[in-house]
């Protein structure tokens, strides 16, 4: 008998709670969030609060003290996040997250920066800082959420929308081929490259985990519905379909090559984690450079100095 | 449930209850929670709430196990779980 | 005010150009990251930084583009470094966006503009001041920004360090508009004792960071300047900001209520503030029948244009404005009061020269001795248009 189905057992019977006042007891996320900002703006089934609890849950399983993550973000739908989350937060241009936060990352080594935005902000419009930012190995863990649109601004064509697909700028369905951003990211270097959906939410906690984790360009893209535009341009249905879709239709396939990885229009797809490797960061290669080369000349840079005129 | 036999570790066996929690009027009826439930403990309500979304209840009878899927899946951060005390599984001789 | 940091003042009498008197003012001035992109005619103020951070606990890097370097400024900032970047023309268009964050963030930091002649890709090598427009108005919205203009090497280090801490003092960005002449000119620059550089620390905010409201003003800084104290990200404040307008809280409020409170202190503490910020240099102008008004190097072009003037007899002053934006308009409206003209000397085909004009409001001749670039000034040219506005 396996343990499931002991833990599945009839129970010692407890008795049944009595009925509480909603609020008494606060949400665990709650000492995580602005909650003076919830309900937050994403629509009914839109899957970008699952992400921010994942993204959270991650962090908590983490040493990482709390006082020294931050988190950037672009703009968009996804570019919210950095508005909801209660850490150091910044909502940027957009596609501009990436280079913002590598400000702030090489400002103050001790940070752990985390950029939260969208395929459109990360691959489109900042695209360039994505994929230096990788061959740098910039200490940085990016959370692309991949709803294979530019939501904010209502439905748009992105450079994820697979082919065939509707959106407001492609009406008679996309026809250019779209980023498969594993591959990308491998390609530019990234240490780590993971890909779930929204519904793989303990996995996804997980590679955040390890992502923030490791120092270096780490990156986990999430699939994730967006109910109101993309589901419903396309009749997909609501988001609960999306994610019906995925449960049927993705194969987790840990390792995979990422060149197989690339996603067609509501056809199986495969999730994972598919690069997991050191190299040393830009700050690190940098130091020992400036070691080599300049040896006890060398004041490398401690921590914030803009009071560091005495 | 019955077993064919008592487990061995029958006493290590403990399961974990979970209280469920239900922010009725910050859920806006998405139904992740209710689809993923693995023990299906819970179903939209009839009635409506606030914002007029159908919130999640608690079947009855249904008893949660604590997995905290619709925890974490729950994109409106309304619904969460509670242990609520930790139970031998029942062997019953008939 | 305190003192600069010793580790980063050279200390001493040296031959620098205009670019590399510039990256030491920085240093000077307590700038520790610099986030750039190479453009000629300003990259030898970047491979001057590239040389000296290492040896004083400073960060540069090469970003792959202008976007990006304006926006890991702003970002270097918030991480609790000064930050400058350093462009010329192409650059500085590709910067506005982020440029426009950094007013809004509300971001201190100087953005060193090395001109040439433009439009587009220009004259690269050649000098130009035809960006004044484009620093005041180059990214969109309603905006107030300060800029210095050095007219040579020594004026480089000087304002470069003034820039710092006017972008401290108004928690804004602010510009160098240097020109490929200054930047190219080789002089000498004289660097104090640090004990004789003044320095602005930030504004910080020292109360409980659990209770820090980014944007709540409390009275304001010493010089009664109506910003609030920063907090930078790994201070415990889990504070949030953001480019959308937004109130003390640093939350986005889409109401034209909100837009009307954030914008009206951004502007006014500028505007309303901009006594604090005249920096001219002045001579003859009492008694004069004709004011010069330039800055950077068509300044120094200047100078011999009204000594040929001055030759033919005729009083003229002369105005080198080293903070062009804001303009010292109250000081041109007086002397516009009571001279026959105002000559505005620059490298453009008229930018401040049409600011000048609005604050005369006809109560003097105007006249502007212009081209498009490529050269400096030809002082016969700026005599003759003296005399003319003096006839
Ligand atoms: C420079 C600039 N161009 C365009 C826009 C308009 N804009 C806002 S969000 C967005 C697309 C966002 O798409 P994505 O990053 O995929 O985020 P999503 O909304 O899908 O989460 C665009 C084009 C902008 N804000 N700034
Ligand atoms: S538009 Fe799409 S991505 Fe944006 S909040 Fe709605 S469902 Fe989510
Ligand atoms: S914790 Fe698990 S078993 Fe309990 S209600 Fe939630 S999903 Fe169902
Ligand atoms: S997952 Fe959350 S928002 Fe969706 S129905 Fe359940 S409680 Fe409501
Ligand atoms: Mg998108």
């Amino acid at each position: 008998m396996s343990e499931a189905s002991v833990v599945k057992a009839d129970p010692v019977a407890s008795p049944a709670p009595p009925p509480r006042d909603e609020e008494s007891i606060p949400h665990p996320m709650e000492e995580w969030l602005r909650m003076d900002r919830i309900p937050h703006i994403w629509c009914p089934t839109c899957g970008l609060g699952t992400v921010v609890t994942a993204f959270i849950e991650g962090l908590k399983q983490t040493d990482l003290e709390r006082d020294n993550v931050a988190v950037v973000s672009g703009i968009g739908c996804t570019g919210r996040v950095a508005g909801y989350v209660k850490l150091d937060s910044y909502h940027t241009t957009h596609g501009r997250a990436i280079p913002f936060a590598t400000g702030l990352a090489l400002s103050n080594p001790k940070l752990k920066v985390a950029v939260v935005s969208g395929d459109g902000d990360l691959v489109g419009i900042g695209g360039n800082h994505f994929i230096h930012a990788a061959r740098r190995n910039m200490d940085l863990t990016v959370i692309l959420v991949n709803n294979f649109i530019y939501a904010m601004t209502g439905g748009q064509v992105a450079p994820t929308t697979p082919e065939t697909a509707n959106t407001t700028t492609t009406p008679y369905g996309a026809f250019e081929p779209p980023f498969n951003i594993p591959h990308l990211a491998e390609a530019c270097g990234a240490v780590y490259v993971a890909r779930w959906t929204s519904l793989h939410v303990r996995r996804l906690t997980e590679s955040i985990r390890k992502a923030l984790s490791k120092p270096g360009f780490a990156l986990v893209e999430v699939v994730t519905p967006c109910s109101t535009l993309y589901a419903r341009r396309n009749r997909l249905g609501s988001g609960l379909d999306l994610l019906k879709f995925y449960h049927d239709n993705s194969t987790i396939q840990n390792g995979a090559r990422t060149s197989d990885v690339g996603i067609d229009f509501q056809k199986p797809f495969i999730v994972g984690e598919f690069v997991d490797h050191d190299r040393p960061t830009w700050f690190q290669l940098m130091e020992a450079r400036m070691s080599a080369t300049l040896g006890d000349k060398f004041i490398p840079k401690e921590g914030p100095s803009c009071t560091n005129s005495k | 449930m019955k077993f064919w036999r008592k487990p061995l570790d029958l006493d290590e066996q403990k399961v974990v209850r979970g209280e469920v929690h239900i922010l009725r009027d910050r859920c806006k009826g998405c139904g992740f929670c209710v689809e993923y439930c693995p023990e299906g403990v819970l179903k939209l309500d009839h009635a409506y709430n606030k914002k007029g979304y159908h919130p999640p209840v608690v079947i009855e009878g249904k008893e949660c196990v604590m997995c905290r899927l619709c925890e974490l899946l729950c994109p409106d951060f309304s619904i969460f779980i509670t242990e609520r005390g930790t139970g031998v599984p029942e062997v019953r001789d008939d | 005010m305190i003192k600069a940091d010793p580790a980063g003042v050279l200390t001493g009498a040296h031959y620098l150009d205009g670019d590399e008197a510039c990256a030491e003012g920085a240093i000077a001035a307590g700038c520790r990251f610099l986030a750039g992109y190479p453009i000629t005619p300003s990259t030898e103020v970047a491979e001057h930084v590239a040389a000296r951070f290492p040896m004083v606990g400073g960060t540069l890097i090469q970003m792959e583009d202008e976007l990006a370097s304006m926006a890991a400024v702003v970002g270097g900032v918030w991480g609790g470094t000064k930050s400058m970047t350093v462009t010329s023309g192409p650059g500085f268009s590709l910067m506005m966006e982020n440029i426009g964050l950094a007013v809004m963030m509300e971001t201190p930091c100087v953005i060193v503009n090395v001109q040439r002649g433009g439009p587009s890709t220009g004259l690269p090598t050649m000098p130009g001041q035809a960006d004044m427009m484009q620093a005041r108005w180059g990214s969109h919205g309603d905006y107030e920004v300060i800029a210095v203009a050095p007219n040579s090497p020594q004026e480089c280090f000087d304002l470069t360090i003034e820039a710092f801490n006017l972008s401290e003092r108004f928690r804004n960005p602010v510009f160098v508009m240097m020109d490929e002449c200054v930047g190219h000119m080789t002089e000498k620059v004289v660097i104090p004792p640090a004990d004789e550089i003044e320095v602005e620390p930030r504004f910080e905010y020292r109360g409980d960071p659990k209770e820090y409201l980014p944007y709540k003003v409390n009275g304001g800084n010493e010089y009664g300047i109506p910003i609030p104290p920063m907090l930078h990200a790994g201070q415990g404040g889990y504070y949030h900001t953001t480019g959308l307008t937004h109130d003390e809280r640093g939350y986005p409020d889409m109401s034209p209520e909100c837009q009307e409170w954030l914008l009206r202190r951004l502007v006014d503490k500028i505007r309303l503030h901009r006594d604090q910020l005249v920096h001219v240099e002045e001579d003859g102008v009492e008694g004069a029948e004709v004011v010069v008004l330039s800055y950077g190097i068509s300044s120094r072009v200047a100078t011999r244009g009204i000594a040929l003037a001055r030759e033919q007899g005729i009083k003229v002053g002369h105005i080198q404005m080293k903070i062009v934006w804001p303009l010292p308009d109250r000081r041109i409206d007086e002397v516009a009061g009571r001279v026959k003209g105002l000559v505005t000397v620059e490298m453009n085909y008229g930018q401040i020269a049409l600011e000048v004009e609005r604050i005369a409001a006809g109560r003097c001749r105007t006249s502007l001795v212009g081209h498009a670039g490529g050269t400096v000034q030809d002082p016969e040219k700026i005599a003759e248009t003296i005399e003319e506005a003096a006839r």
